[in-house]
């Protein structure tokens, strides 16, 4: 009796539930169906859902106008570039903020967090004009400096979040048995940041990777990422959705799968001290 | 003793890094400041006379500038309400028992790993177009005329195309801190009779609390410099009745070419963003703190 | 068999080596227009004749690439060798010093072929500055078959009040058939493009000679009155937002009976391939109200060479190529002739066989009735047909095209629209240091 209530109940969860998660899923799998049809398919009214010719001469037009692997390995680079870079200065000031916090800690987080909140456009010409005095406009090098001074607050932030939820009284004990700083870093904090320092990578990956405003104002051609890749597809003459479609598959596809594949590591650490 | 030493040693590590962080961070910032006070227009070549304050008095009476106020607190509010209610109700989902659950996550988190720029043109162009969108089509079927999503709500619709961006991380943040609710103090209640509403008002919402400041802390950061959104849609039109701050600030950059004035309303927009930052951690803060 | 294939390695990276060694590369910012994605697919043909030049193409949307070039130019990035940039930047930037000059082409390029009113709003002192790659005004593009239907003949030359007739008649919004598309997304090369050249045909303009804005003219009022009647009665819903290629789209797919945009679409709304009324497209030149100026614009996209250019040379090479006869014999043989590049050569228009493509006289005619110097009926200070040459102009055009386009959109009437872009004007004019 019970059980029979349990999988009813159990059931219409399952219905409710699967198919709000496949409305809130379906703009991003009509734009990888659109990818396959023909750019007539692709406006028929009444609007073709399975049954069209399907077709790869979008993926192949798209590749033709623009370099793929290129635009796809500059993505990368930026975006592990400034992520790890971003976690090299941050962390450090994060564990001083957790574990030695001052009287300001707070209002420094405050101020750094609000600094984000800064229209990017407002710095562009400075900016602009020290990349090209430095002769790094059309860099990578450029990009990941800036994103990870962009990104920067909200690591420091999540790190200093889950950092304080290390209890203070371990690294007592350690000290108490003799630990040197750095064997207490190594081998009682580290183990437990780890989940923390994870999740804050994933999400600054993802972060960096759908930044477009830099990375679209300081690149030409060499370090063009796919944010660049997808903007000459924004209006193209005539019928487009079809080839909108496939480049806009092409560009997020692959953090889509990162984040699918990662998303127990970056749901873990994702707390920012929410969860006590 | 050692304490100490091992204090005053993480200091002396630690502050360069902090320094160095604050650098970075002023050095934009005093750019910034510095170009605002000039006649920096970057199709005029030649000097660039030193003007006071006359670029943030040229901003600040743009009648544009109250608007864009206006609609900044709009979006970031509207978005807010939707992706924190939204999230609530869909992390209560799916915190039940159900068949598949790992896909339905999967597909709940999906959006929040698309490109903003992708987004907006996916919605424009496939959903929102009242010629060609998927809606129209739909409203067709139905027998109605399709509505004109950015000519009549373009600040609506926009806020529809960002709550969907952010809506998973909202329920990705919520979910888990419900995750952690201590289940005995759940049935117990449950036991003694308290009906589901009950429940959820004074044991579950209480216990959502600080995952709820979280969402509302750092959405706001985000949301308080949308760009990408408008700039594909609607281009803060039409009219002035999508254009936030940052859009403002960008056409009078980059549409303008008006540098001096431009550099003017991104302190002006970081000024703003400090008091709504204080105005949050005054409402919010304690929930904050450890 | 194992050596041969080390040897041929060995060969292919020597050619490498020192094909690495000399070779220049061009970066190429360009708009992602057809023609221009048409040029990206030919460069083949380039680098055989010129082996030691590279190309890198930036290809971006207009309104984006605008931004990017003119923050580099004005900040010389040197990011880009060569610019597609329009008739409004070129007299701009070359005062301004920031383009080279290409006074020095190949005898065979014959720059005396260009077409001269394109050649001469791309001429700043005399010198050339940039190379025409496709020249364009705007003329009537209509659906023969509807207008036959509504019992209706178009004539060469039409008036305003014949469009709105026209409209009226051929509009079916039941049937999805909307009279009359045309712009009305914001912006000075949008909408404002757009409604500058017509009311240039209702004696209207945007300064007096004095710089003193005209938007509480009489002659305003009368332009954006008609358009919006016309636009809000037969045009296509959200035409807030429709630029030039969200109209290029509703045409294609039968949705427009008339449109008045580019000459340049002409080819596009014709190739069976992309257009579902490809054969039933007829032209007329831009409407007028008998005040001796007609509702036509006059633009060229052009390629010109940054002076902060490292590879200024090369660059030419590429520009003289892209702009060349033979650049348009070689589409002319790809893809065939409706599709070259239109507007640019006077020996385009003298060719047989170009002659045979259906809008090529439409679009000759429609140039030539195109006056940059005398733009409008009364006397103003200005150059520019669809725009205003002067470096303030885009940011108040699309700051007006923005307060049009909210009237279009039903959020505030004609007259409030006007007086705003007055003040607006004004306002800009003023902190500009034009007027007091």
């Amino acid at each position: 009796m019970a059980r029979a209530v349990t999988n009813r109940r159990k059931l219409v969860f399952t219905l409710v539930a699967w198919t709000l998660a496949l409305l809130i899923f379906f703009p991003i799998l009509w734009t990888v169906l659109t990818s396959f049809k023909s750019e007539a398919d692709a406006i028929a009214s009444p609007p073709k859902f399975l049954f069209f010719d399907w077709t790869l001469e979008n993926y192949t037009t798209v590749q033709e106008r623009s370099d793929y692997a290129r635009h796809f390995w500059n993505s990368v680079v930026i975006s592990l570039g400034s992520t790890f870079l971003g976690l090299l200065i941050a962390t450090p000031a994060a564990w001083s903020m957790a574990f030695v916090p001052g009287k300001r800690t707070r209002d420094l987080l405050m101020w750094m967090l609000s600094t984000k909140m800064m229209p990017a456009v407002g710095v562009l010409v400075p900016i602009y004009l020290i990349c090209r005095d430095l002769g790094l406009l059309d860099s990578r090098t450029a990009l990941v400096v800036i994103l990870t001074l962009i990104n920067l607050p909200i690591i420091v932030w999540m790190l200093y979040s889950y950092f304080k939820e290390i209890p203070g009284e371990i690294l007592e004990a350690a000290r108490m048995d003799g630990a040197s700083l750095r064997s207490e870093i190594l081998y009682v904090l580290a183990p437990m940041a780890v989940p923390g320092i994870a999740s804050t990578l994933l999400l600054n990956i993802i972060l960096a990777w759908n930044e477009a405003f830099w990375t679209l104002a300081l690149t030409a051609a060499k370090a063009a990422p796919l944010t660049a890749f997808i903007a000459s597809y924004s209006s193209p003459e005539g019928l487009f959705y079809a080839k909108l479609s496939a480049a806009s598959t092409m560009a997020i596809a692959p953090i889509l799968v990162m984040g699918w594949f990662s998303q127990k590591q970056l749901v873990r650490g994702l707390t920012f001290g929410a969860v006590k | 003793m050692s304490t100490q030493a091992s204090r005053a040693a993480a200091r002396l590590m630690l502050s360069p890094a902090v320094i160095l962080l604050l650098m970075w961070m002023i050095v934009p910032l005093a750019m910034t400041l510095w170009f605002s006070t000039l006649r920096y227009r970057l199709l005029q070549p030649g000097a660039h006379p030193f003007v006071g304050l006359r670029n943030y008095v040229f901003f600040v009476t743009d009648p544009a500038f109250s608007t864009a106020i206006v609609n900044t607190l709009i979006l970031v509010g509207g978005v807010l309400v939707i992706t924190v209610v939204l999230g609530i109700l869909l992390a209560l989902l799916l915190d039940q028992p159900m068949w598949g659950q790992g896909v339905v996550r999967l597909l709940v988190i999906a959006p929040f790993f698309v490109m903003p720029t992708v987004s907006a043109l996916v919605w424009k162009n496939m959903f929102m177009s009242p010629t060609s969108g998927l809606f129209a089509e739909l409203s067709k079927a139905v027998g109605l005329v399709p509505f004109d999503f950015f000519g009549q709500a373009p600040l609506a619709s926009v806020i529809a195309i960002v709550a969907w961006q952010w809506l998973p991380f909202a329920t990705l943040i919520l979910l888990t801190a419900l995750q952690s609710l201590d289940r005995e103090q759940l049935e117990a209640a449950e036991m003694d009779g308290a009906p589901p509403l009950k429940r959820f008002w004074f044991i579950i919402l209480p216990h959502l609390a600080r995952g709820v400041t979280v969402v509302i802390l750092i959405q706001t950061i985000f949301l308080l410099s949308v760009f990408a959104e408008i700039r594909v849609t609607t281009n803060g039109g039409p009219g002035v009745a999508s254009t936030n701050l940052p859009f403002l600030v960008y056409a009078r950059s980059l549409l303008q070419f008006d540098v001096g004035a431009g550099a003017a309303g991104g302190v002006v927009a970081i000024i703003l963003a400090n008091i709504v930052a204080i105005f949050l951690m005054r409402a919010v803060g304690k929930n904050l703190d450890a | 068999m194992t050596v041969s294939i080390r040897a041929l390695l060995g060969a292919t990276a020597v050619c490498a080596l020192t094909a690495a060694a000399s070779a220049e590369t061009v970066t190429i910012a360009t708009v992602n227009n057809g023609d221009m994605i048409r040029m990206q697919a030919l460069t083949d043909d380039f680098k055989a004749k010129h082996p030691g030049i590279d190309l890198e193409w930036v290809t971006l949307e207009e309104n984006v690439l605008r931004e990017r070039v003119t923050t580099d130019i004005a900040t010389g990035g040197g990011q880009y060798d060569v610019l597609t940039i329009g008739t409004y930047e070129v007299p701009i930037w070359g005062a301004a010093g920031w383009l080279v000059a290409l006074d020095d082409l190949p005898a065979d390029y014959d720059a005396d072929d260009l077409l001269p009113a394109i050649r001469n709003g791309l001429t700043v002192d005399g010198k050339l500055l940039a190379a025409p790659f496709y020249g364009e005004s705007s003329m009537v593009m209509y659906r023969k078959d509807l207008m036959e239907k509504a019992g209706l003949t178009m004539p060469d030359a039409p008036t305003w009040d014949f469009i709105k007739q026209a409209a009226a008649a051929m509009t079916d919004k039941a049937g999805e058939v909307y009279g009359v598309c045309l712009r009305g997304k914001a912006g000075w090369g949008e909408n404002m493009a757009f409604l500058t050249a017509m009311s240039n045909s209702y004696g209207a303009r945007w300064f007096d000679e004095a710089w003193k804005p005209q938007f509480d003219s009489e002659a305003w009022k009368k332009t954006l009155t008609d358009y919006l009647e016309l636009m809000n009665a037969y045009g296509p819903p959200g035409a807030s937002s429709n630029g030039f290629n969200e109209n290029l789209a509703l045409f294609q797919q039968g949705k427009c009976g008339m449109w008045i945009d580019a000459t340049v679409a002409a080819s596009f709304v014709t190739n069976p391939k992309d257009s579902t009324v490809a054969d039933k497209v007829g032209f007329a030149l831009a409407p007028d109200n008998g005040l001796g100026k007609r509702g036509n614009w006059l633009w060229a996209w052009s390629l010109a060479i940054p002076s902060s250019s490292d590879a200024p040379d090369a660059a030419k090479a590429f520009v003289a190529w892209a702009t060349s006869k033979d650049y348009l014999a070689l589409v002319a043989e790809k893809e065939g002739w409706a599709n070259v590049p239109p507007g640019t050569r006077t020996s385009l228009y003298e060719n047989p066989e170009y002659a045979k493509v259906p809008f090529a006289k439409m679009t000759l005619d429609s140039i030539n009735a195109a006056d940059p110097i005398k733009p409008t009926v009364d006397p103003v200070p200005y150059v520019g047909v669809q725009f205003v040459a002067i470096p303030e102009f885009q940011g108040i055009g699309t700051q007006v095209g923005q307060i049009f386009s909210a009237a279009l959109a039903g959020q505030m009437s004609a007259e409030e629209a006007l007086s705003q872009a007055q003040a607006l004007t004004t306002r800009e004019m003023q902190a500009a240091g034009y007027v007091q």
